[in-house]
């Protein structure tokens, strides 16, 4: 996303610029720097998950099924004994990869889509239009189930590519609504009219004069999308068509017999529900102040 | 004001006022707003008094805090950043500071209403006009539905509007532009206000409108002995209408005097310099127009003493203290010190170089640069129906043919949707015409948005009017301006863009440190210099300017004006200038073309255009076109436009103005009338010159 905005001609070489912007960053965005600061915790326990975690999230205990939360499970562990606590840290993988992955990725294709169909205009954009309509005519887990089963699956670095594609061609025709409508009064403005008069190609113009213009939409999509990315994993995990058991995955922790146990032993849902709630919430305050720190409006 | 004052400002209006008490009495008026950078004040010591039935006009530019005073009346203040610090507002001798929210919103409406600028914006588009007239009637005066039908009807005929019966049931789309505004003034009109505060009432509103809106304000008033505060940066209007006038500059006020006074011997060096930027519709161009150098300060950050006087020609030791507003003659207040001197007419500002007149010296027949042909542009607009959409076809641009010489200016003006624009979109490629063709150094324009089209238009460029709309906010305006010499390989290496992008930087009057400068960084006219510098990187021949000075105020119209003149002469720059204001277009063409619905109704030299025009539609335009001299405004003739712009869906047959021209005749209404020579250079298409 940072390099949307970022110039490609750059012609007042400003190293200086570049040098101080994550000092800038985190002091004039204090929300969006604590929302970084979860987001990294979130993502350097997933990486080192091995040497984090308390224990092993497969291995089951039967001695402790469905403990509460003690010292030793401090977030108590589910119907086979797992540890809860370290389920959710090697979740975070899972969660960060698809949530993150597949929302940067359908947001973007989908911005580039909507911008593009309202720049073009005419024909290009009835037709790319109509082609949304039928999109979005389907409920978004009919759609990715309809992909799972068209593309199989496809593991790449342990992650299932297909299941990120899956995810993220729903929220293509989301964004590209929303986009379009805000490029649409984009199109109008003189700038553009200035950059076809000096006869710029489709694609400068579509990349580097509309694009950057609706960042902010843009922005405010890809963070409420991952929440919904980490959600959508998860009911596909419950259709048997995402992460499977015993993987550890927050959605997949949300679902299936962990919630038919919510009454006696309700830590099973909270802390993972919790721990969604808390991505999402880091990714939102990130992705506002990262919105309002690339407009040049609000540098003072 | 003293009693003098007050006897001889009763003199001279003579039946006018008759009270002593005045309607309103605002007095040392301050007023803040608390921003994320500090408090800007935005008013500071404001006084003035407006009897009944009088004209006042707030004067000054955007910015000075004149529509902020007026809200403070209004008890509108956007809250809770703006706030009044000081000073009273008395409304016949109730101070309306001290009004609690409920009785401000009965004094609203009833005893004050307010007209915007904004036509378009000001009524609800989902309320019917009778709903929206009655609605104020039904609240602040109790009266019936019945009684207020009647009421909002008698209001509709006041305000001018024929067949207010049909008319009440409509919506506001269904009204053009000038229309809605008579709703607002009938809605602002329906409690028999007081006094009725109009923010830039015709600001958006055509010439022709724009001088019927402002009669009727002007007759209202004074058959109804409504007190006006007109709030406007158009002198011309100022001149035509008021009685009085305080001007204000940066949050201050300035000057408080009559009208004619006012423009006959302004007695501060802001009033003086901002009347002579001006272009005059009444006279030749022989100078180069007076500018006021710099931009009005940054009221968060206001420099100490006088606040114009890092701009003032005049300015000496004593202009860092502040300067009073004092009586300097009777009924004429300045805050200068040295507007005695002033008085006595000791201060001039220096003349302004002249310009050489070109178009007695270029008389040499040369090919001309741009010869545009029978050109043609209809839009097809969809107009309702469910299954099958009627359209409609609109013609937009209706057989224009001229030819631009090279090193000339062709100035185009007319009202909006005359087709003016978009003549000027199918120069640039942005629009492809539906017939007609356009000839560029000999050989044909080549239509399209193909590569070899778009290389072939690089000759021609654009200045566009809305400099805040005209760059991209997200790129810098080294990158704005450096964008088409990369792309174009124009300059070998970013080392040497950078240089160029300097060098343009410094030809448009900015300095090397604002290609780091985001857009919204700069000033309006900052924003405009830049625009030209990013259409003079391409090396064009030709610039299309289109309203490159009306969204800005009047002292820095003046420098961009003197900019594009320098420029041209420099570069040997080709303009097509696109506008609406005869005056500037008549400081800046050579010859002038003007536009009627889709065609050219008239074109001449620019002089003999002003001096002796033949079409009755130009000679209507240069009537209600106000010219900012009380003097002059007396003696000129009532404005004979009426009515409105047809429709442009429906075809007008024959001669396209003859629904309003007061010659019109049977035969106009059968023959479309060609452009005929009247004398050389001079045509104009009517069949009764």
């Amino acid at each position: 996303m940072a390099d949307i905005s970022s110039p490609t001609t750059k012609v007042v070489d400003a190293p200086r610029r570049q040098r101080g912007q994550i000092m800038l960053f985190v002091t004039t965005q204090p929300m969006g720097s604590a929302g970084l600061i979860v987001i990294m915790i979130m993502m350097i326990a997933g990486i080192f998950a091995e040497s984090v975690a308390p224990h092993d999230p497969v291995t089951m205990n039967y001695m402790a099924m469905l403990a509460p939360p003690t010292l030793e499970h401090p977030f108590g562990t589910d119907a086979y004994g797992r540890d809860v606590l370290s389920r959710i840290i090697y979740g975070a993988r899972t969660a960060l990869v698809i949530g993150l992955v597949s929302s940067f990725l359908g947001s973007s294709v989908g911005a580039l889509i909507g911008v593009a169909s309202a720049y073009f205009g005419g024909k290009t954009d009835m037709a790319i239009q109509r082609l949304i309509d039928i999109l979005l005519s389907f409920p978004i887990i009919i759609l990715a189930m309809v992909m799972v089963a068209i593309l199989g699956r496809n593991l790449w670095l342990g992650i299932d590519i297909n299941l990120v594609l899956a995810i993220a061609i729903p929220i293509i025709p989301k964004v590209a609504r929303v986009t379009r409508s805000a490029a649409l009064s984009i199109r109008e403005l003189p700038y553009i009219d200035a950059a076809r008069t000096a006869g710029f190609s489709h694609a400068r113009i579509v990349l580097r004069h509309m694009l950057p213009n609706v960042m902010a939409p843009y922005l405010i999509l890809l963070t409420a999308f991952i929440a919904q990315a980490i959600l959508l994993e998860a009911s596909l995990s419950f259709l048997g068509l995402g992460v499977t058991e015993p993987t550890p995955a927050w959605g997949l922790m949300l679902s299936g017999n962990n919630a038919d146990f919510y009454r006696e032993a309700p830590w099973l849902v909270l802390f993972p529900g919790l721990a969604i709630s808390l991505a999402v919430f880091a990714f939102n305050l990130f992705g506002d102040s990262l919105r309002d720190f690339l407009d040049p409006k609000f540098k003072a | 004001m003293t009693i003098d004052s007050q006897n001889l400002y009763r003199a001279e209006t003579g039946p006018l006022v008759e009270q002593s008490e005045p309607l309103l009495s605002v007095e040392n008026l301050n007023v803040e707003f608390v921003t994320s950078r500090g408090t800007l004040r935005a008013v500071e010591g404001v006084s003035y008094k407006v009897w009944p039935g009088e004209i006042v006009a707030l004067v000054g530019e955007s910015g000075c805090g004149k529509s902020v005073s007026s809200l403070a009346i209004m008890g509108l203040l956007p809250k809770p950043a703006g706030r009044v610090t000081a000073g009273r507002i008395l409304f016949e001798g109730q101070n309306l500071l001290d009004l609690s929210d409920a009785q401000m919103r009965e004094h609203r409406g009833r005893d004050v209403s307010m007209i915007f600028q904004e036509p378009m914006t000001s009524l609800n588009p989902v309320l019917t006009i009778g709903v929206q007239i009655m609605e104020p009637l039904l609240t602040h005066l109790n009266m019936t539905v019945q009684e207020a039908r009647g009421r909002a009807l008698e209001l509709l005929r006041l305000v001018g509007i024929t067949d207010p019966e049909r008319r009440l049931n409509q919506y506001p789309h269904q009204f053009s532009g000038g229309m809605r505004q008579r709703v607002m003034i009938a809605i602002g009109l329906s409690c028999n206000p007081k006094l009725i505060i109009a923010d830039e009432p015709t600001t958006a509103l055509d010439v022709t409108i724009q001088a019927q809106i402002l009669e009727l304000m002007r007759d209202l008033s004074r058959q109804l002995n409504i007190a006006l505060i007109i709030i406007t940066h158009n002198l011309g209007i100022v001149a035509r209408y008021a009685d009085r006038v305080n001007v204000m500059y940066a949050g201050r006020q300035i000057e408080q005097a009559r009208a004619g006074a006012l423009f006959g011997r302004p007695l501060h060096p802001y009033t003086l310099s901002l009347l002579s930027s001006v272009p005059r519709l009444d006279q030749r161009r022989d100078h180069k127009l007076a500018t006021i150098e710099g931009s009005p300060p940054n009221l968060l950050d206001p420099p100490l003493g006088c606040r114009f006087a890092p701009r003032c020609p005049f300015r000496i030791q004593q202009c860092n203290e502040e300067p009073p507003l004092v009586e300097v003659e009777p009924g004429c207040r300045s805050a200068c010190w040295r507007s005695r001197e002033l008085l006595r007419g000791d201060l001039a500002l220096k003349p302004q170089p002249a310009i050489p007149d070109h178009d007695a010296a270029e008389e040499v027949d040369v090919a001309p640069h741009i010869v545009v042909r029978n050109l043609h542009k209809h839009f097809k607009v969809s107009s309702g129906g469910f299954l099958r959409s009627a359209t409609s076809l609109v013609r937009a641009v209706d057989g224009v043919s001229f030819e631009i010489g090279p090193g000339e200016t062709l100035g185009l003006v007319g009202e909006s949707g005359c087709g003016k624009s978009t003549v000027g979109r199918i120069l640039l490629g942005l629009e492809e015409p539906t017939e007609g063709d356009i000839l560029f150094n000999g050989a044909p324009l080549p239509l399209g948005s193909r590569r070899s089209a778009r290389d072939a238009r690089r000759a021609i460029q654009v200045i566009f009017q809305d400099p805040y709309a005209s760059l991209n906010p997200r790129m810098t305006i080294g990158q704005i301006i450096a964008e088409p010499l990369l792309v174009y390989r124009l300059e070998p290496n970013r080392a040497a863009a950078a240089a160029r992008v300097t060098e343009l930087l410094r030809h448009v009057g900015l300095f090397d440190y604002m290609s780091e400068r985001y857009p919204h960084e700069l000033s309006g006219g900052q924003r405009q210099r830049a625009g030209i510098a990013r259409a003079l990187a391409m090396q064009p021949d030709v610039i299309v300017c289109d309203e490159p000075v009306s969204a800005l105020d009047v002292s820095i119209q003046g420098q961009i004006i003197n900019l594009l003149e320098d420029l041209q002469q420099r570069l040997g720059l080709t303009y097509l200038f696109v506008a609406h204001d005869l005056a500037v277009v008549r400081h800046i063409s050579t010859r002038v073309a003007v536009m009627y619905l889709g065609r050219i109704v008239e074109v001449a030299k620019r002089d003999e255009l002003y001096a002796n025009p033949q079409h009755p539609y130009t000679r209507a335009l240069l009537d209600a076109a106000p010219i900012p001299d009380p003097a002059i405004e007396k003696s000129r003739k009532p404005r004979a436009l009426t009515g409105e712009l047809p429709s442009p869906l429906n075809q007008v047959p024959g001669c396209v103005f003859h629904t309003r021209c007061p010659l019109a005749s049977a035969a106009c209404r059968e023959v479309v009338p060609e452009l005929r020579e009247l004398s050389p250079g001079h045509r104009a298409a009517c069949i009764k010159v």
